[in-house]
């Protein structure tokens, strides 16, 4: 840290910005020096994304200023914000499916030739120079199209630095990537910032945080909590100051006897993606599927499902088999899913509240054909009660509600049809830590309750902590099967790395 | 190492070649396939082959190939351009009555033409990207407001050849070297928009435009001075097509370039522009064009009735975008694969 | 925890929010189908002061036999355009459905079992458009453009130059055609535009009342989550596009009843007004927002527009000035406002002079 004496590389100063009646970051002040990562953590809706935007040019501060090398910056769009030497890398990759790899890293600012000419060569041949750099063997002049999230991420990145840009704001950078990938960022961050360079790292996994940020701004309702060095700080700590509160228990886990098996597949094959699953869930129990990211997790569960067929395997619910492809028939069966992508999969963002959660059961809420608005109503509002939900108006749009109680919309639109198999995909992506706790409570009474559970999650936390059983894929194939009791970080890293086969085949 | 998905073939940074294989192979299917169509429709009718028959497939073609290039442009932006037929319509009728009742000057019709169109797609695109109105509602409209303009204009009346100096009309029926005038000023307005479509910075955001919008917003693109410009080309083009559409016909009354639109959008769909952006070329489109007039043409020239060109034609682009599916759906399951047998851990 | 009931901001400031929901339809009723309603007495009030003949009986009949046609097509289109997609062959199956029975009718056939081979046609036209779009997922807007080259070109190779019934051959009916000149029994409203009405309030009750309507929506708002809820997506598509193709056939039948008889090219571009009538009913051309009453009040509107102008001897080309124009409105005046809001956000915070720190941005990685 010795080298973040001197004059801060950017500053925010008694930044403020509202939406209409909401103040989303209130007089939030901090600096950013030359060769230090800086992460700036806080729940949902904290203020932090707000942050990046205005650091983007995509916003700008109602009062308040950015200040990059002591010159205070009017960013008109996010051309200007990228030409003061900030560049950011978004949560969501968003690269251009029908250009080139190439020209995806220099969209906005293609390189010339004479006469105004586009410089193919050259930009092809700097594309292959970063990816040296990056250590990773991408062709430039493939399309985009097709990439896995992972390359798409790693293209972000390499934009990034064919920008030499001075200040890196990296958006949850690593929510899609594997470990090996989340290493070898690090080991960008730490060449970044010994070139001199500013990283403000967002994220909610906090054990990244303290394995590569030097300091820590922590934000809460949209003001600046603390600013802090990495070692004035611990885990609880900074929960604390997100939270606002002391977590009792991060993971509470009623113990349970299995009962009957309610999930039995067997040789599910999809090809190219996953072969010859094996799987048995039993109610009263969650079984967590893990691995990494593109292992063929949400490919097995949607294919459970019947959102994609299946090329082999057979599926029983109770055991009925269920036909191929049919979702409505294994929700019939009492299947339910809540899928990974809550604003794209889980919910129609501009439906109303009640809509939504009656969008699963609109058959059971009709008579004579026609939906029982009165019905409609009162089993959102039984729902949103049991789940506790926090919202404005149950007839107004789910997208204003914040990510945990999104989240809860799309449980209590499954529970509402009384499943015995709940599939969920990613239960707490992208929730703050508070709401996170309380889809675990959900989770843990569902169980205890007799329902089974199929959990597909992507942190090992949250996997050791709820999963009475953990199966782990790794290239479409399971290649560990362990109880709660044999199952630790060690050895479900090395089953999803392909290392050790322990359990299954 | 999961990331490191490695080609069966090491990458070579032969970006050219591999680029103009991908965009050379639609444009090269469908010219072999007005080929075919043309060496088919000669062995059936050796009259087919004439200088005067394929100076007729190429007049034939330029018109719905020169709004195509516009049409082009828009379409890659995820827009699409209606209202290319009713522009076409009132810039012919217009250029037609002045040259009627005020006798301007020969070169100023195609002048006031091109006018005619540049007004028109600037206020599609103040509508379009400054209002931000989805393009299909707006140029629709426009499609109704402009032919309705033309015909309170036109007023019943047909401007007759004798109103149109020779030395307009010769633009429609005079050749060069054995090529129409017409089919080469397309000819040469399409290569100069082909090259400009690849190798120009702000030719390369339309295609970013369509392909992700909103990154293309992040990426600092200024989209809305883009599309902009889109919708005033293709107006402006539109607006030189109604000047050559009045060379070629040497008369005009309301309903000249009627229907156009869906024929263009035909053209440019079956010449390999994607519906929803982001990819196909000018060159495509004008192929397009040439391959849907060649059919048509055949038709007649093989006495089988010119009834079934329509038909044809239809069919056609329903096949076009179907074997496009069918080939993406491949592309992807063979990537899938390759990526599924290379991943390394 | 206290801060979760904070609205997010990028949602907080979304334009005029969504016309759904009971309270957002009832907020969107008193905006949009309030204007539309409003207009319409409007257009009547300028009907009736430029004709003493406009409140009449006949007119009301003239207005059904000018629109209901095309109205009827406005139904299933209105639910196409709600599930997010387009079908722009309507025009095209009504030609086709009305060659059929001039083709059949030329052959010797009478009368019904023409009619009935004619909602055939509609119907497997009808599944080919939906095969493509929804079970091989093909853009329904190149799908159409397509099929309405295909319909019509088939309709031209049934019929080529034929006009049938041509001069001296076999009338239609007198009995069918009748609907041509006579109004429904007991009432001053054309036969087309009373079919109108009844399919106007069974698909009304359809897309507000039942769940398929709900699943329409949820469909053109997000097709994922509607796939994802256990919505059949493509299943419900392929439906819809049939019974586009089978009213299309069935309007192409009333068509061909009323002017009593039939050429390959009949209502040739009339798909652009279906469209048309169908958005400035307040339909978004995205999907999942609009209403049917909405598309009811614009057919009144426009049918009642018509007349006036033809009252008042206007070209009926120029009558689509006002068609556009108000098409145009119905968009602009909406996000004009929104483009205002933008531009005056924008001169508050005029581009300040460029940082001259500024990266070389084309420097070598």
């Amino acid at each position: 840290m010795g080298s973040e004496s001197g004059a801060p590389l950017l500053e925010v100063r008694e930044v403020t910005k509202s939406f209409g009646a909401v103040a989303a970051v209130q007089g939030v002040s901090f600096e950013l020096y030359g060769g230090e990562a800086h992460a700036l953590l806080g729940e949902n809706g904290a203020g932090k994304s707000t942050i990046v935007k205005m650091l983007a040019g995509v916003h700008r501060p109602d009062s308040g200023d950015v200040v990059v090398e002591g010159a205070p910056q009017t960013f008109a769009g996010p051309a200007d914000a990228r030409d003061a030497g900030i560049s950011i890398i978004y949560q969501e990759p968003s690269l251009f499916p029908d250009l080139s790899v190439a020209e995806n890293i220099f969209v906005g600012r293609l390189p010339l030739l004479a006469g105004r000419r586009l410089d193919r060569a050259g930009m092809v041949r700097r594309s292959t120079e970063i990816f040296a750099r990056l250590g990773v063997a991408l062709d430039p002049t493939r399309p985009a199209r097709g990439l896995s999230v992972a390359d798409q991420q790693l293209v972000e990145i390499a934009k990034a630095l064919s920008l030499n840009a001075k200040v890196l704001v990296m958006d949850e950078p690593t929510a899609a990537l594997t470990n090996v990938e989340v290493d070898r960022l690090f080991e960008v961050i730490a060449t970044l910032r010994r070139g001199g360079a500013a990283v403000l790292f967002i994220s909610h996994r906090l054990e990244e945080v303290f394995a590569s940020c030097q300091r820590v701004t922590i934000m809460r309702d949209g003001r600046l909590v603390r600013t802090a060095t990495i070692d004035e700080v611990t885990v609880e700590d900074i929960i604390r100051s997100m939270v606002g509160r002391d977590l009792e228990q991060l993971f509470p886990k009623t113990e349970t006897t299995p009962r009957e098996v309610v999930l039995d597949v067997q040789g599910l094959s999809s090809e190219g993606v996953f072969v010859d699953v094996d799987l048995q869930v039993r109610a009263g129990e969650i079984v967590a599927l893990a691995g990494l990211v593109g292992a063929g997790r949400t490919e097995v569960a949607r294919a459970v499902f019947g959102i994609d067929r299946r090329t082999a395997g057979t599926v029983r619910l109770l055991g009925k088999e269920l036909p191929n492809g049919r979702p409505r028939k294994a929700m019939a069966a009492g299947m339910a899913l809540v899928p990974e992508d809550r604003r794209q999969q889980g919910l129609v963002m501009d439906m109303p509240i009640d809509q939504n959660v009656a969008l699963a059961s609109l058959n059971e809420l009709s008579r004579v054909g026609l939906i029982l608005r009165s019905r409609e109503t009162r089993l959102a509002t039984e729902w949103a009660r049991r789940l506790q939900l926090k919202f404005g108006r149950m007839r107004g749009p789910v997208s204003t509600l914040s990510g945990g109680n999104q989240q809860k919309v799309v449980l209590g639109k499954w529970l509402a049809r009384a499943p015995r198999l709940l599939i969920i995909d990613e239960p707490t992506r992208g929730i703050d830590v508070g709401t996170k706790a309380e889809v675990h409570r959900i989770l843990d009474e569902l169980v205890a309750g007799g329902m089974a559970v199929l959990m597909i999650s992507s942190e090992l936390p949250e996997v050791l902590g709820m999963a009475d059983r953990v199966l782990v894929l790794c290239e479409g194939r399971v290649t560990g099967d362990f109880t709660r009791a044999e199952a630790d970080e060690d050895s479900i890293m090395r089953a999803a790395a392909g290392l050790s086969a322990t359990g299954a085949a | 190492m999961t990331t490191a998905v490695q080609q069966p073939p090491a990458p070579t940074p032969a970006a050219e070649s591999r680029w103009l294989v991908a965009a050379r192979s639609r444009e090269l299917g469908i010219a072999a396939l007005i080929v075919l169509v043309f060496l088919v429709t000669t062995a059936y009718n050796h009259d087919f082959a004439r200088p005067h028959s394929i100076q007729q497939l190429l007049t034939g073609a330029s018109l719905i190939a020169l709004l195509g290039v516009g049409e082009t442009m828009v379409i890659v932006t995820r827009n699409v351009d209606l209202s290319v037929g009713s522009t076409l319509g009132l810039s012919a009728y217009v250029v037609g009555d002045l040259f009627k009742h005020q006798h301007i000057p020969v070169w100023s019709g195609f002048v006031i033409g091109v006018l005619v169109g540049l007004l028109i797609g600037t206020v599609n695109g103040f509508v379009i990207a400054v209002l931000r109105v989805p393009s299909l509602v707006v140029t629709l409209a426009m499609l109704y407001v402009v032919r309705g303009i033309d015909s309170l204009i036109v007023n019943g009346q047909t401007i007759d050849p004798d109103a149109i100096p020779n030395a307009f009309t010769a633009v429609g029926y005079k050749d060069v070297l054995g090529i129409p005038w017409l089919a080469v000023i397309v000819a040469l307005i399409v290569a100069f928009f082909g090259y400009a479509m690849r190798s120009f910075r702000s030719n390369r955001d339309l295609y970013a435009i369509g392909s992700n919008p909103a990154a293309a917003e992040l990426a600092g693109i200024p989209a809305g001075r883009r599309v902009f410009t889109a919708f005033v080309i293709s107006g402006l083009l539109s607006g030189l097509a109604g000047a050559l559409f009045l060379s070629l016909h040497a008369q005009i009354d309301n309903s000249g370039g009627s229907g156009y639109e869906l024929n263009v959008v035909a053209a440019v769909v079956v010449g390999g522009v994607a519906i929803f952006g982001g990819s196909g070329t000018v060159v495509g489109a004008a192929l397009g064009a040439v391959l849907l007039n060649t059919i048509d043409q055949a038709l007649v020239a093989s006495r089988i009735s010119s009834f079934w060109s329509e038909a044809i034609a239809g069919g056609l682009l329903i096949a076009a975008i179907a074997a496009d599916r069918a080939l993406s759906l491949r592309t992807a399951r063979s990537l899938r694969r390759r990526e599924g047998a290379h991943r390394e851990l | 925890m206290s801060s979760e009931t904070v609205v997010r901001p990028s949602d907080a400031t979304a334009p005029d929010g969504s016309r759904s929901g009971r309270s957002g339809r009832l907020r969107g009723l008193l905006r949009w189908e309030t204007g539309l309603l409003v207009l319409l007495v409007l257009v009547v009030v300028f009907g009736a002061s430029t004709s003493s003949d406009f409140l009449t009986r006949s007119t009301l009949f003239y207005l059904g036999i000018n629109i209901g046609y095309v109205a009827i097509m406005a139904l299933p289109m209105t639910l196409v355009i709600m599930t997010g997609e387009i079908d722009l062959s309507v025009a095209s199956m009504l030609g086709l459905s009305g060659s059929t029975v001039g083709l059949l009718w030329h052959h010797g056939w009478s009368m019904w079992p023409a009619m009935g081979v004619a909602l055939l046609v509609g119907l497997v036209g009808g599944a080919l458009n939906g095969l493509l779009v929804a079970k091989v997922g093909l853009p329904s807007i190149a799908v159409t453009i397509g099929s309405l080259a295909l319909f019509r070109g088939i309709a031209e190779i049934m019929l080529g130059s034929l006009v049938v019934p041509g001069l001296g051959d076999r009338q239609f009916p007198a009995g069918l055609t009748s609907i041509g000149v006579s109004p429904v029994v007991g009432t001053p409203l054309a036969w087309g535009f009373v079919v109108f009405l009844v399919l106007a309030l069974v698909c009304g009750v359809l897309l507000h009342m039942t769940p398929l309507g709900r699943s329409l929506v949820a469909m053109g708002l997000q097709p994922e989550a509607a796939q994802f809820a256990g919505i059949r997506v493509a299943l419900i598509k392929f439906w819809l596009y049939v019974a586009t193709g089978v009213l299309s056939a069935f309007a192409g039948i009333i068509y061909t009843l009323q002017v009593s008889s039939v050429s390959y090219n009949a209502g040739t571009g009339l798909e652009l007004n279906v469209v048309a009538i169908v958005l400035f009913g307040g339909v978004s051309i995205f999907g999942g927002r609009g209403t049917l009453p909405g598309v009811v009040l614009a057919v009144l509107i426009l049918g009642s527009l018509q007349m006036a102008l033809t009252q008042r001897q206007v070209d009926p080309n120029v009558q689509n000035v006002v068609t556009g124009v108000l098409l145009l409105l119905s968009v602009v005046v909406p996000s004009g406002g929104e483009a205002l809001r933008r531009l005056r956000a924008r001169s508050r915070h005029p581009r300040k002079n460029r940082p001259s720190t500024a990266q070389p941005t084309s420097s070598p990685a």
